[in-house]
């Protein structure tokens, strides 16, 4: 019998309601702490204070956010681009992978947080340096993911492929691609969230724009409300992305089921 | 050809030695390894005739799919010669259907667009492949089924959109390959006989491999028994049931009698 796969619009609203809930009741348990023990707010803001700045501030909000989406995004595409094209010349030319397999691994164990000043020195404070740091942080989950994906068709197909003389470029379009998708969005979805903190370090290192910027300007101003504000935008600003990331793998890959941590929670580690 | 006591060649001797779809003779295989080399066919030889049903029964492990993947051309031979339709064999052919053990089908793509693929590799024309893709569908009984994906089916209706596909670009041989041992005993019944109508219908040359003898024996004409590794051919037994047979005959005394010789002859531990 065919199983058909619904999913249930009344539990998925349960779900999202009990998660509103539990978010309200910490966001409120924290507002009352803060005034019954009267914490000052340099040391730990109230979630009021907060909500203020940010409302205070949203013009300056918005335009350091957009900045952290721009370089953040750049990184991302870049390191999706260069990562599907490396993984498949890996796969394709096995030879190459014995050479360019361990070079990416060193390269990947070098400290990009090291690297960052480095990048600033070569390519100054604007937001280039930022789009390479969240680009060399984004690029090794793709590759790995991408590779492994490529890799992974099934035997039998491979060889229903060339029993009907498929040349190699059916191969790779017709097998290897669809195969390998539901691993590269997973490496994708890891990416993403790589890419946030890759442009964030490039803020922090040097420059005068972004939501990193912000926080060490708040910091140094003790500013701890403004802080929090822009740590609480970087965080929309991931889920947000991932999001994204995850809807658009639904769209384009509807035959693969989806772990789901952003509504099941259980599931993931 | 030399013809022994004068016999005159009267056209049937000719019919009689007509070119074989498959011819083996004297195939070896031998795997290399590391540190030795595993024999794995000792010299197996026999031929299947244009729209003969022919199964390769044998014991687990005893070579009986690298008989079918040197045909097909996915493996190469040791020494020995295989020829399909009077052509050597020197690598794959398209001449060739597959079904593999497990479905393989592409789960990204829906029943139909499984059945499509070989007509999109050979570069066949889109919409007489479609049409004939849903008659096969059709023939497989799937037909209201054309649009779902492979993990909205069963087992055994996967395994029946791969046998559609292996028949998509009209091949003149059907290779299959255990195609249901992964399947529970219920659905391995069901879709022998629905092997056996697809077979009657279109009576492709096919070669099963199996370690099934009930298996073997309702699909077959004849059946090639192969000793344990390194296989040899124990014999040929030709299956006696008349066609078209129907499911019933599985439970015929000379149904018994069959799967008792061959059980015999394999060692009674493989009933």
């Amino acid at each position: 019998m065919p199983r058909v796969y619904l999913r249930m619009p009344s539990a998925s609203l349960h779900r999202v309601l009990k998660l509103t809930l539990t978010l309200a009741v910490l966001v409120a348990s924290w507002e009352a702490l803060c005034r019954l023990l009267q914490i000052p707010a340099f040391l730990i803001p109230a979630p009021s204070q907060v909500a203020l700045r940010l409302y205070d501030k949203h013009d300056l909000f918005f335009m350091h956010t957009w900045i952290t989406i721009y370089e953040t995004t750049a990184g991302f595409f870049l390191a999706v681009a260069f990562g599907i094209v490396s993984a498949a010349v890996i796969v394709v030319t096995p030879r190459l992978r014995d050479v360019v397999m361990p070079l990416l691994l060193v390269a990947q164990l070098v400290p990009k947080v090291a690297v960052a000043p480095l990048l600033l020195i070569w390519f100054g404070y604007g937001l280039f340096p930022k789009i390479i740091i969240a680009f060399l942080v984004a690029f090794f989950p793709i590759v790995v993911n991408g590779a492994s994906g490529l890799a992974s068709v099934q035997p039998e197909l491979l060889d229903l492929g060339s029993s009907l003389q498929a040349s190699r470029w059916q191969t790779f379009w017709k097998f290897r691609v669809p195969s390998a998708l539901p691993e590269i969005f997973s490496g994708m979805k890891i990416a993403v969230t790589l890419a946030i903190i890759g442009a964030i370090i490039g803020e922090f290192v040097g420059g005068n724009r972004g939501l990193g910027y912000l926080i060490i300007v708040a910091n140094q101003e003790l500013d701890t409300a403004l802080a929090f504000a822009a740590i609480f935008l970087l965080s929309v600003v991931g889920i947000v992305l991932y999001a994204l990331i995850e809807m658009f793998e639904r769209i384009l890959i509807p035959w693969h089921a989806p772990l789901e941590p952003l509504t099941t929670g259980g599931r993931m580690l | 050809m030399a013809c022994p006591l004068g016999a005159v060649d009267d056209g049937r001797t000719h019919a009689v030695r007509a070119r074989a779809a498959i011819e083996i003779a004297d195939l070896h295989k031998t795997y290399a390894t590391a540190d030795c080399e595993i024999p794995a066919l000792d010299g197996v030889s026999f031929r299947i005739e244009p729209g003969e049903f022919v199964s390769v029964l044998g014991p687990s492990g005893c070579g009986k799919t690298t008989v079918l993947r040197i045909v097909a051309g996915l493996t190469a031979k040791t020494s020995g010669s295989v020829e399909v339709d009077g052509v050597p064999v020197t690598g794959p052919q398209r001449k060739i259907g597959l079904v593999f053990q497990v479905p393989a089908l592409m789960k990204w793509r829906t029943a139909l667009g499984n059945v499509l693929l070989p007509a999109e590799i050979l570069g066949l024309d889109r919409a007489a492949s479609r049409v004939r893709a849903q008659e096969l569908l059709d023939l497989v009984g799937l037909s209201e089924f054309a649009s779902r994906y492979p993990r909205e089916l069963s087992g055994g209706m996967q395994q029946r959109v791969a046998i559609a596909r292996a028949l998509a670009h009209d091949p003149a041989i059907l290779l299959l390959d255990e195609p249901f041992s992964a399947l529970d005993m219920m659905t391995r019944n069901q879709l022998n006989i629905e092997l056996l109508r697809i077979w009657s219908e279109r009576r492709k040359t096919s070669l099963l491999v199996t370690h099934s003898i009930p298996e073997a024996i309702f699909l077959s004409d004849r059946i090639v028994v192969l000793g344990p590794r390194p296989a040899r051919i124990l014999d040929v037994v030709a299956v006696s049931l008349p066609r078209p047979r129907d499911p019933s005959v599985r439970v015929s005394l000379s149904f018994m009698q069959m799967v008792d010789r061959i059980g015999r002859l394999v060692g009674l531990e493989y009933i």
